[in-house]
């Protein structure tokens, strides 16, 4: 089983990032209010029941790929 | 005193760390991150550096080290851990300190004198600087930008775990003074318990005259003394 996962900054904290490339965007000519950057990742697991992977998956999400002080996080299963 | 201090791939700090405890008259040991045992030392160093190249996030992955399981354990029953920049991340991805650290303000790595204020001398880190004082000790990083939230931040106020505040020359801690948008103009905290320290900026880089000042001296003698009295 596949998992496609999204981490993001939280709303509440600044995106420096973010903002230099929504101000390069602007800077263009486009029409953009703001820009945020995150992470996708791509996890494939060694799980059949899609239950079990997702609980695996939260896990995962919770202990490594996203700091839960400063990032929320998002996951797909596929397959 | 038996100090150790923990060497992860992609640490580059390890040997400053070293030079700097031997200019005290100390003789600490590396650590290999793959050991599982601290066992024996009175204080452990997480030392400056790009631990596993940064990725993901980082001290994320440097966290899951062999040795760290140890070194929480070593942290909960009240033995010293000093984590200097990368050693700063570090524990506050293993939650031994509270917050996070996010890319500077200004997206730039920033590598530079900086002055900071002793906001709290009643540790065993400080005890040799006066309160208040205002030392001067070189940053190097991109990710320094301290975060917390307010109920957080309040407990570091009320409890007096600010260690270090970012400050101008004259010793104010204003936006000016703060070199990379570290909320209250934070540079180092300390754990509840006064155990567990972690700061960004490098003392081990001014402990002797010839690399431009001797400020971060301070703590190390402030270390020795905490030891001693204790021994």
């Amino acid at each position: 089983m596949k998992a496609k996962v999204i981490v993001t900054l939280k709303k509440s904290i600044l995106d420096p990032q973010g903002s230099a490339v929504e101000r390069s965007l602007k800077t263009m000519g486009y029409p953009v209010d703001s820009v945020r950057i995150g992470k996708f990742m791509e996890v494939t697991l060694a799980e059949a029941n899609k239950a079990k992977a997702e609980e695996v998956m939260d896990e995962i999400c919770r202990k490594l790929l996203a700091n839960p002080v400063i990032e929320d996080y998002f996951f797909e299963l596929e397959g | 005193m038996k100090i150790g201090i923990v060497r992860f791939p992609g640490s580059n700090c390890d040997i400053d760390c070293l030079e700097a405890w031997r200019v005290m008259g100390e003789e600490p040991k590396l650590i290999w991150h793959q050991e599982t045992s601290v066992q024996g030392f009175d204080l452990i160093v997480l030392p400056g550096g790009f631990s596993y190249g940064d990725y993901l996030r980082t001290g994320a992955i440097a966290r899951f080290s062999p040795i760290m399981n140890d070194v929480i354990r070593f942290a909960k029953e009240g033995g010293l851990v000093w984590g200097i920049c990368n050693g700063f991340q570090i524990l506050t991805e293993c939650g031994l300190l509270p917050g996070a650290l996010l890319r500077n303000a200004g997206l730039h790595f920033i590598c530079s004198p900086q002055y900071l204020r002793v906001e709290n001398n009643k540790l065993a880190f400080t005890n040799c600087y006066e309160q208040g004082q205002v030392i001067q000790i070189p940053i190097s990083h991109g990710e320094g930008n301290y975060t917390i939230d307010d109920d957080g931040l309040k407990a570091l106020q009320d409890n007096g775990q600010i260690v270090f505040r970012y400050v101008t020359p004259e010793g104010e801690a204003s936006a000016e003074g703060n070199p990379n948008g570290s909320r209250d103009n934070i540079a180092g905290i300390v754990n509840k318990k006064g155990n567990v320290l972690g700061m960004m900026p490098h003392p081990e880089r001014v402990v002797e005259e010839i690399t431009g000042g001797v400020d971060g001296k301070g703590m190390f003698l402030s270390i020795l003394k905490a030891w001693e009295g204790r021994v």
